[in-house]
């Protein structure tokens, strides 16, 4: 079985392999241009995405904006 | 009367601002935006729900609004900072409401850790707006920190039991030279009215409204009643007394 599992929102998610956080963020996330990444501890602009491979037990946030007072 | 706001090195027409939690749906929230004519609303940040697909709440919200993100959920300055970092890296703006809660209870903010984020993210360029329980020391030290205003509680959020803090809010009106807008706690417009009255630079709102049968006419109402005390305060209200004084003349009576 191919994919590889990480953690994703505190979460244990397999995704395929090979998958850059561009890959990701596309197959998890409905409007990718809202969502921020932070990989690992670090934020992650959207024109890096691209270019950042996930790896087994990486530890991934992906947030957005809600309502809050 | 040419009246601006000015926050942050820009300037607004309302003094009204809209927090975006607890809708029960979000055209509701995009009316309550339209009917008041807020040009500033909070929002949070939080995990996507990797299971359900809504529809993110920045579709409701009009482009030309200006969005003031919270650091709700943060229980130290440091869990604030990373929440503001988060935010900016969204590229939708640096306006950030430092919230720094770690009582569930009352929600009451935690003064010290506003403080010590407020400096870090001022010294970052972001346009900090802190929410703290209305402290005169605070409040100078939220001014050397850096802060574009300081927000101090009406009362407990969410409680609508309106200016429970009058006494200290003026104190910060009358002693701070930066922005004061009054937030948590305002549950009508009479309350938002008072703060204006009393001289407040702006007032937020967000329970009342969003939990409120019409939201869309509450928050216009909100509005009206803000752009009402705000003139009250800028006529110069007459001071109050403690004794009659004649509106009619006391010369010329019909009667011996």
């Amino acid at each position: 079985m191919s994919g590889m599992t990480l953690t994703i929102n505190g979460q244990s998610k397999t995704i395929p392999d090979g998958s850059s956080l561009k890959d990701a963020v596309a197959l998890l996330c409905k409007d990718p241009r809202l969502v921020i990444a932070e990989l690992n501890g670090a934020i992650i602009e959207q024109t890096a995405w691209g270019a950042s491979a996930l790896n087994v037990h990486d530890r991934l946030e992906l947030i957005t904006f809600v309502g809050g007072g | 009367m040419n009246d601006t706001f000015k926050l942050g090195g820009r300037e607004f027409k309302s003094r009204f601002l809209l927090g975006t939690g607890k809708f029960k749906n979000k055209a509701e929230l995009k009316d309550s935006i339209t009917a008041s004519g807020a040009e500033i609303v909070t929002v949070a940040l939080r995990r996507i729900d990797l299971d359900q697909h809504e529809e993110n709440i920045l579709t409701y919200i009009p482009k030309n609004v200006t969005l003031l993100t919270n650091t709700s959920g943060a229980r130290t300055a440091d869990e604030a900072v990373r929440i503001a970092r988060l935010a900016q890296a969204s590229g939708q703006g640096n306006w950030i409401k430092i919230e720094v809660i770690n009582d569930s209870k009352y929600l009451l903010p935690d003064n010290e850790e506003t403080v010590k984020a407020t400096r870090i993210l001022a010294a970052e360029g972001f346009t900090v707006l802190p929410y703290v329980t209305p402290d005169l020391y605070v409040a100078r030290k939220l001014v050397d920190a850096g802060a574009a205003a300081v927000m101090p509680l009406g009362s407990f959020i969410g409680s609508n039991l309106g200016l429970r803090t009058r006494e200290f809010i003026k104190v910060l009106i009358d002693e701070i030279d930066i922005p004061v807008i009054v937030d948590a706690g305002i549950g009508a417009p009479s309350h938002a009215c008072e703060a204006m009255e009393l001289g407040a630079d702006a007032v937020l709102v967000n329970t009342a409204v969003a939990i409120a049968e019409k939201p869309a006419v509450l928050s216009k109402a909100f509005a009206q009643a803000v752009e009402a005390g705000r003139a009250g305060y800028l006529s110069g209200l007459p001071a109050q007394k403690n004794k009659g004084d004649a509106s009619s003349p006391l010369t010329g009576f019909l009667f011996e």
